[in-house]
């Protein structure tokens, strides 16, 4: 039995889930909330990008599942001894992904290269001559790897996709299945149905894009273990292993920061927004002295802070992940304090509002206490602009991230994280012989995240937002005029800046 | 209106002072200036000898807010407090902790900013607006579907990735300009095309769908109606009514970041080699320079505040309804 860690970011990332697994319980059953949640699920690109950070989210939770495992006992050790267990605190992602993870070349390597990308000197046939070395795991079952490299390749892709494409079919038999199930028709008819786009569920935009994940996971799957898919980095690991890795920061930093800018926010801007007068003055003076300061540099000052403070007790951390989590952990502190200015001004102004309407003034001549109309009249009433603005700063926090990266302040060089990815491909573009892959990798696991997250948000937003629905994009008139008609497929979702 | 100036100055220099007691704590009571000492000079065994005498260099030897052992004013003038925070109002940076004029370094770093965060910021605002009055003008067409698209993907694009494959595009592969560097004179333009072109590249797509809602919800206005019942065509509308009265707005906002520009761009100035105030406070971090970071931290939070005023300002002059009170 591996003895589990439990690190600061796995708690709250967990906490986190339940949170959300019992605001989906109160949504279902408040049928306001319900209502407005369904818009959201009949938008064909949100739902979408929900498959994408579906697979996202999967990801990050088993890389948040941490453990040491148990060490075979020492040869003669006695039979009652104490258990000793690995010093490296790993994930279950990790032990999935443990090929890849071992797999170290030497060096850069291209993707699905057999060569390593520098030369060496190598003794062959008694001479020394500079060659590029064979690859020590990737395309090493090849035995002349010039003349089968290409296919071999092709071999396995077609054996992937087709994998991959079986898969997908089934896919869609059981989400036929079951929707036939649940609406009582056969199988076919249903299938017909989310063919033809006449679903309630956008099923067939949802099922495409669950196609196209499982074609290119396929792919990976049947290459991955010949070959590293995306090349090496500079140390020789596996750089789609690192992209996979980089998730969980992204998650972690959107996630948590939000969370940590909730507080503040959603407290200062309803007690400003009620009391108005002293408080209010100086609720805005707090925040506009937060706000005055330009961020990066505050957040450089607390980062600088909290690392002569890791340094100066090295005690506190066992393993150096605990500590290189720990300053994850800090920095999405630090990113929430930073950052609840915005939010507060939003439920302040607000709060200002509701707090006149004829309910509140009821609630007041009826005694209700001033703590308890902002409880349960201001707060539940003002969710709704908290939720839009959450997930809007979701993926520009990730954005954020890759800059405080580069600029020094941001995670532990040592965590995965697209930032630490595009810093190191800094100096692989003006490389010669260029290394492209890196970035490339982080390109594109960062797009399909960041781009999938504001398709979401942006259907969030329209949902909780009426007036927001007025900006979406159509691709004719008709579709414009007919209010009631389904909104596009594939429609890009209006997405402006939060106020 | 001269009433109102001076009490917003005031409130101005009242933030300020809670801009600096914060920096203030955040850098000194979080942690010594033995901490500090010991992670300049580096490494983890560090005689005392040595952080006195870094201390002493850089005068954070004495104690932070009150001085027991010095006579009369000198009391609260002889401290951390008052050299290295309330110094400040009167523009007295000191020196870096690596011994460099801070004053000095700030007055001829703004040229470069400047140079490089203006013409971004024009031809920004003009390209976003051409942009976006475009999309408005092509609305309920193919064109508007994708050009909101691309501009959707374009927002989901880290501004880092721009810059990196600009500058191997232009810069190594096609040789257009120089990677990085600056000169004076015509050599000027040479090495900020690229940093201005990535400048506004990065920033096209949220701000163009920004100011397409802005433009969206000035046409749903009556006066529009009014106009297209009037008979004028939609070209006329859109240009000569639409977009000056939503431009009133997008000025006004755009006056709020006009003293940032200053500061000029942190990351695009540190990756194009330009020395101004943005990759001098990089540098600093990078070198945790504490006395450099709190001073900029200062100067960001005076140029942000006179942001404000100005913003307040405008509004009346460009909105006679607005009375400042």
């Amino acid at each position: 039995m591996p003895k589990f860690v439990f690190l600061a970011t796995d708690i709250v990332l967990f906490l986190l889930l339940v949170a959300i697994a019992f605001y989906a319980r109160h949504a279902l059953r408040t049928p306001t909330l319900r209502q407005t949640w369904r818009v959201v699920v009949r938008d064909p690109a949100a739902m979408s990008a929900a498959v994408v950070l579906g697979l996202f989210l999967v990801a990050s939770i088993l890389d948040s599942i941490h453990f040491r495992s148990l060490l075979p006992p020492a040869p003669g050790a006695e039979a009652n001894a104490a258990p000793a267990y690995s010093t490296r605190t790993l994930s279950v992602l990790d032990a999935l992904l443990a090929a890849p993870r071992e797999a170290r070349e030497k060096t850069y390597s291209i993707p699905l290269g057999t060569h390593s990308y520098s030369k060496e000197s190598l003794l062959v046939g008694g001479k020394t001559v500079r060659e590029y070395p064979r690859l020590q795991f990737g395309g090493s079952h090849l035995r002349d790897p010039e003349h089968e490299w290409m296919g071999d390749v092709v071999k396995r892709s077609l054996a992937g996709l087709a994998g991959g494409a079986v898969a997908a079919v089934l896919v869609w038999l059981i989400v036929g299945a079951l929707r036939a199930r649940s609406v009582r028709t056969s199988v076919g008819e249903s299938l017909r149905a989310i063919a033809t786009r006449a679903t309630d569920v956008p099923w067939r935009a949802m099922l495409a894009t669950a196609s196209l994940l499982l074609l290119f996971a396929g792919w990976v799957a049947a290459l991955w273990p010949w070959y590293h898919v995306f090349g090496t980095d500079q140390t020789g690991n596996d750089i789609l292993y690192q992209a996979i890795k980089s998730i969980r920061t992204a998650v972690v930093i959107g996630s948590l920061a939000t969370l940590a800018t909730l507080p503040f926010a959603i407290v200062f801007g309803i007690l400003a927004g009620y009391y108005k007068g002293k408080v209010d003055d100086a609720i805005q003076y707090l925040y506009t002295v937060l706000s005055s300061i330009p961020s990066v540099l505050l957040i450089a000052a607390f980062v600088l802070m909290i690392q002569v403070y890791i340094d100066k007790n090295p005690q506190m951390f066992e393993t150096g992940l605990e500590r290189a989590d720990i300053r994850l952990f800090l920095l999405a502190a630090i990113l929430g304090i930073t950052g609840w200015a915005g939010l507060a001004r939003l439920l302040r102004a607000e709060t200002l509002k509701l707090s006149e309407l004829d309910y509140v003034q009821a609630a007041r001549a009826f005694g209700v206490s001033d703590r308890g109309i902002m409880r349960r009249h201001i707060l539940p009433n003002v969710m709704h602009v908290v939720l839009i603005v959450a997930v809007l700063d979701f993926s520009s926090l990730v954005l954020y991230e890759a800059v405080l990266s580069y600029v020094g302040v941001g995670v532990d060089p040592t965590t995965n994280s697209f930032g630490t990815m595009i810093n190191s491909a800094r100096t692989e573009l003006s490389r010669d012989p260029v290394v492209w892959w890196n970035l490339l990798a982080a390109f594109a696991f960062m797009v399909a995240f960041v781009l999938s997250m504001q398709l979401f948000a942006s259907a969030v937003r329209e949902a909780f937002d009426p007036r927001a629905r007025a900006f979406r994009p159509h691709r004719t008139k008709s579709a414009a005029n007919a209010a009631a008609a389904p909104p596009p497929t594939g429609a890009a979702a209006a997405a402006t800046p939060a106020a | 209106m001269v009433n109102y100036i001076i009490r917003r100055v005031g409130y101005g220099v009242l933030i300020l002072i809670g801009v600096n007691v914060f920096t203030f704590m955040l850098f000194f009571t979080v942690n010594t200036p033995d901490d500090m000492a010991r992670m300049n000079i580096g490494g983890k065994r560090v005689s005392q000898d040595a952080i006195e005498k870094w201390k002493v260099e850089r005068g954070y030897d004495k104690p932070l807010f009150w001085n027991g052992a010095a006579a009369g004013t000198q009391k609260l003038t002889k401290t951390i407090f008052y050299e290295r925070s309330v110094q400040l109002f009167a523009f007295d940076f000191g020196a870096s902790d690596s011994g460099r004029d801070i004053g000095y370094e700030i007055r001829t770093r703004v040229g470069p900013s400047v140079a490089l965060a203006v013409p971004t910021f024009i031809l920004g605002i003009v390209v976003v607006i051409a942009f976006s009055v475009l999309l408005v003008f092509f609305r309920n067409t193919y064109l508007e579907f994708w050009g909101f698209t691309v501009a959707v993907f374009m927002m989901a694009i880290s501004a880092l990735f721009y810059i990196l494959l600009g500058q191997f595009l232009f810069s190594r592969v096609l040789k257009l300009v120089p990677i990085s560097g600056f000169a004076g004179g015509w050599d000027l333009v040479v090495f900020l095309a690229l940093p201005v072109l990535i400048g506004i590249v990065s920033r096209l797509g949220s701000e163009a769908l920004f100011y397409r809602t802005m433009f969206l919800e000035e046409i749903g206005k009556d006066y529009v109606r009014t106009a297209r019942s009037k008979g004028l065509s939609e070209t006329v509308v859109l240009f000569r009514h639409v977009l000056r009265n939503a431009m009133l707005p997008i000025l006004t906002s755009t006056v709020a970041i006009l003293p940032l520009l200053f500061l000029g761009a942190l990351i695009m100035e540190s990756f194009f080699g330009i020395p101004g105030l943005g990759s001098y406070t990089i540098d600093a971090i990078n070198a945790q320079d504490f006395a450099v970071v709190r001073s900029m931290v200062f100067v960001g939070s005076v140029l942000y505040i006179v942001g404000l005023i100005l913003t307040d300002i405008s509004y009346t002059v460009a909105d006679p309804r607005i009375r400042l009170s």
